[in-house]
């Protein structure tokens, strides 16, 4: 028993990711469409090339059907996936598994989530029937337990911390000024951030990614098959996945300064890639920075910092976007917005640019053969409950 | 006290045990003059939360009776009599809700007498038969008084809700008040009425009621101290409860004259009225001082009399009550009080914007029955976690999250005794609330949806 991975077994060859909107004029078939004819206009890969399809999406659209219909898809095996917030990283890891077996050749994975149609604030969940005893919070005041937590842990005093919380926002807002793709495309100074409307504990509305529309797709293909598709393609090197069981929640030893589920998926993507300093290896990540508190928490169950140092690399500026370490180049979900379905697809989407070199100029990172990794972490639900998704990808095999 | 009775042998009956509860929001009664531009009188009226009904009430009140005789205790109750004016629901029993946050035995009954506020002495006269024969009953009343903005009801009313554990003299389970003598009076009269959903009740001309209950509540206190053999010198204290605020104080003067201590205070200064709960609330208070030996006539004035007499035990000196009405009324949050605009938006009679999320979806009967021991006894792995009390680990105020009463204050706690729970808090100020804080367990009605009520615990401080 043990995970082995499929590390370079697996590439993906072609990417699209529709700009993340409040996308009033388009509805999930139009975005589905939008992010499915970009991945094959751009690698000039035909509709009749791709064998089989998984769709990410929680609460879009139900069964294959969903994007069978608006694709015009011709009697292909598509499979909906729902894994909460990391719905569109899952699509992507059932599609490379599906082709590492030898089942499909070709095989896509698309992610889309219309998200603006509810008429709510925020992401709401489509209620299951339940006996009225489950939690009701918003995700903002779980995810904003963490920054005191932390605060109290580490004894860093809670006002620096509220200033290093809001300086990932302001990062994740610069880069996110350089992304056409992002929704929100201007910079936001530190004051804003932290003078912001209170919208749960200590969090302002800054601290949270916003709310968009969006869809993302990847073709994968088995690595040897990659050439014959493109010059340069990008070779899956880990897959990892952890589905929490809650525990955390009822333990009096768990203090929310981490999430646990984070740190086993992190530890069996680097064992499955071989990556054994991430610092220092890893060359750029795509993380789930739904609110500010989970962004400085990853840093440390990534292992990109030491337990209570992730505070001090930020403020240092190792993750900025020519800092030693550049986390979410594109602007994140605090730029982008968080199309469920489609936000993990959007992550990969960035790394496909940035490790190939085919970033914007004003916002590609430096490319060092010292670190050949890029990492995606994508994460739904909540501190002590929470699904957790980790890949790493490379240019080049081995 | 008297000899132990044997169950099933008709030997004395009376007052096992019993407790109280006031909610922690009191409405300042200046609130109400300022609000509508005049006086409103002194003092203060009693609120239920916004996530408080007559059977969440019901359910602490039974808490705090049961409390103070150990766990045992719930295995001695046979049935449950749940009393109220303003009953969460109809058709469907409430009274079973409070058997399963008690988590009384499978075979224990549970009745509602709902609808008027008589039931509420009516549930303690009926309990007294079974007690004869050797079922002990928890007689459980509640009543939450609204009425009209600016309404004398409005003002003089009170939520509250009472318990008394009513049953045989038994060894292990001694009586801390016999009954010594009873009865009842009836007539039919429309003073006080109410159509059933209307938000306020309507009262004939004030003098005709007070005409009919003079000579009803003399007529029962008579025949109940003669029951008794006393005269107005062997009572020590006398309780009169009723809605028509004159005749009880008529009545109340006339049959206290003589007696030891005479009225007892009606708690109109911090409670207010509070209905079908008046008789069993004050009665709670009497018992809370009661020394061994006194007597106490209970007089219940509504659509007849009712007149109960005890006499307390010795058992009564070792009582201690977990928590005392006047320890409640002590830490009721009457400064600066709940806000006149969201005490009528809690009683429902100003709507008040809500946050822009979805309302909850309705509880599923099936998951809620599967989970009965979950969801209404607070029960996990086996373990009864609805005494524990804990300690606030870390907290969040959630502003946007949906509540009839926002913000959501939710707090991390660990129980004294293990584990831990993630859970609402309640009763709180939100901009007061500490890590280390110590908390309580209280059962809530969350919401309701499509007319469910959806029942659950939250945590509030431990005053």
């Amino acid at each position: 028993m043990a995970s082995h991975g499929i590390k370079d077994k697996v590439a993906i060859v072609a990417m699209g990711c529709t700009p993340f909107r409040e996308h009033w004029d388009k509805g999930t078939d139009d975005l589905l469409r939008d992010a499915f004819d970009e991945t094959l206009t751009t690698s000039g890969i035909a509709k009749d090339d791709i064998d089989a399809y998984w769709l990410g999406t929680a609460q879009s659209g139900m069964s294959g059907i969903t994007a069978a219909a608006p694709l015009g898809l011709d009697n292909k095996p598509v499979t909906r996936v729902e894994n909460y917030c990391a719905s569109g990283s899952e699509a992507l890891r059932q599609a490379a598994y599906a082709v590492a077996s030898g089942a499909y050749d070709v095989a896509m994975a698309i992610g889309v989530e219309k998200v603006k149609d509810s008429g709510y604030q925020g992401l709401n969940a489509f209620p299951i029937p339940n006996d009225g005893t489950n939690r009701t919070l918003t995700a903002a005041a779980m995810f904003s337990l963490v920054a005191p937590a932390y605060a109290e842990r580490y004894g860093v005093d809670g006002d620096v911390l509220k200033k290093v919380l809001a300086r990932i926002a302001w990062k994740n807002h610069y880069n996110g000024a350089r992304n056409p793709r992002a929704q929100f495309r201007k910079e936001v100074d530190i004051d804003t951030i932290c003078n912001a409307v209170p919208v749960a504990g200590r969090l302002g509305v800054f601290d949270c990614a916003g709310v968009a529309d969006g869809s993302a797709a990847a073709i994968v293909v088995r690595a040897e098959d990659a050439h014959r598709f493109t010059d340069k393609p990008l070779f899956i090197k880990a897959l990892s996945f952890v589905a929490g069981n809650g525990s955390p929640l009822g333990d009096q030893g768990y203090d929310y300064t981490t999430f646990p589920e984070v740190a086993r998926c992190a530890a069996d993507a680097y064992a499955q890639a071989g990556v054994t300093d991430p610092r220092h290896q890893i060359a750029m990540a795509e993380v789930h920075d739904c609110f500010t508190p989970t962004e400085l928490v990853l840093m440390e169950d990534l292992g990109f910092s030491g337990r209570g140092e992730a505070w001090k690399d930020i403020e240092a500026g190792v993750f900025d976007l020519h800092g030693e370490l550049p986390v979410n180049p594109d602007g994140g979900l605090k730029s982008f917005g968080h199309p469920v379905g489609a936000s993990g697809l959007r992550m990969h989407f960035e790394n496909w640019l940035q490790l190939r070199g085919e970033a914007p100029e004003d916002r590609q990172i430096a490319l060092d053969p010292s670190r050949p990794y890029g990492l995606v972490h994508n994460l739904g639900g909540y501190p002590g409950e929470m699904v957790s998704f980790v890949s790493i990808l490379g240019t080049e095999p081995g | 006290m008297s000899e132990s009775g044997t169950p099933g042998a008709s030997g004395p009956v009376g007052i096992v045990g019993y407790g109280a509860y006031v909610p922690w929001w009191r409405l300042q009664r200046s609130a109400i003059g300022a609000a509508h531009g005049g006086s409103a009188g002194k003092g203060t009226r009693s609120v239920a939360s916004y996530n408080q009904d007559t059977t969440a009430m019901a359910v602490e009140a039974a808490r705090n009776a049961l409390r103070p005789l150990g766990d045992g205790a719930r295995a001695v109750i046979g049935q449950v009599l749940f009393a109220t004016t303003a009953p969460s629901y109809a058709d469907k029993t409430n009274a079973t809700t409070v058997h399963a946050a008690l988590r009384l035995d499978r075979d224990a009954a549970a009745f509602d007498l709902n609808g008027a506020v008589r039931s509420g002495a009516g549930a303690l006269a009926l309990a007294l038969g079974p007690a004869a024969a050797g079922t002990t009953s928890l007689v459980a009343v509640a009543d939450q008084r609204t009425g009209l903005p600016n309404s004398a009801d409005e003002r003089e009313g009170g939520d509250a809700a009472a318990a008394l554990l009513v049953g045989p003299d038994t060894p292990g389970r001694p009586l801390l008040a016999e009954l010594i003598g009873r009865a009842s009076v009836s007539e039919e009269f429309v003073d006080r009425w109410r159509v059933p959903g209307d938000a306020r009740s309507r009262q004939w001309e004030e003098r005709f009621g007070e005409t009919r209950y003079g000579p009803l509540g003399a007529e029962a206190a008579k025949a109940a101290l003669e029951a008794a053999g006393l005269g107005a010198e062997g009572v020590h204290t006398v309780v009169v409860a009723g809605p028509h605020a004159r005749a009880v104080k008529q009545v109340g003067g006339k049959v206290s004259a003589g007696t030891v201590h005479g009225l007892a205070d009606d708690l109109s200064a911090t409670v207010g009225n509070a209905g079908a709960a008046q008789l069993a609330l004050v009665l709670a208070a009497v018992l809370d001082a009661a020394e061994p030996g006194q007597v106490i006539l209970a007089l219940s004035l509504a659509d007849g009399a009712d007149a109960f007499v005890f006499r307390a035990t010795d058992a009564i000196a070792a009582h201690q009550p977990s928590p005392s009405v006047a320890a409640q009324i002590a830490a009721g949050n009457a400064d600066p009080g709940l806000p006149y605009l969201k005490f009528l938006s809690w009683t429902g009679q100003a709507t008040v914007q809500p946050p822009n999320r979805p309302e909850p979806a309705r509880v599923s009967a099936s998951a809620a029955a599967r989970n009965e021991e979950w969801k209404y006894g607070l029960v996990r792995d086996h373990e009864a976690l609805a005494e524990a009390s804990g300690t606030i680990v870390t907290f969040t105020v959630d502003r946007l999250a949906y509540s009839p009463s926002p913000p959501v204050v939710f707090a991390v706690v660990d129980f004294d005794e293990g584990g831990r729970m993630p859970v609402e808090l309640t009763d709180v100020d939100a901009a007061a609330v500490a890590i280390g804080q110590r908390v309580a367990m209280t059962f809530r009605r969350l919401n309701q949806s499509d007319g469910i009520q959806n029942y659950f615990w939250k945590a509030t401080p431990i005053r």
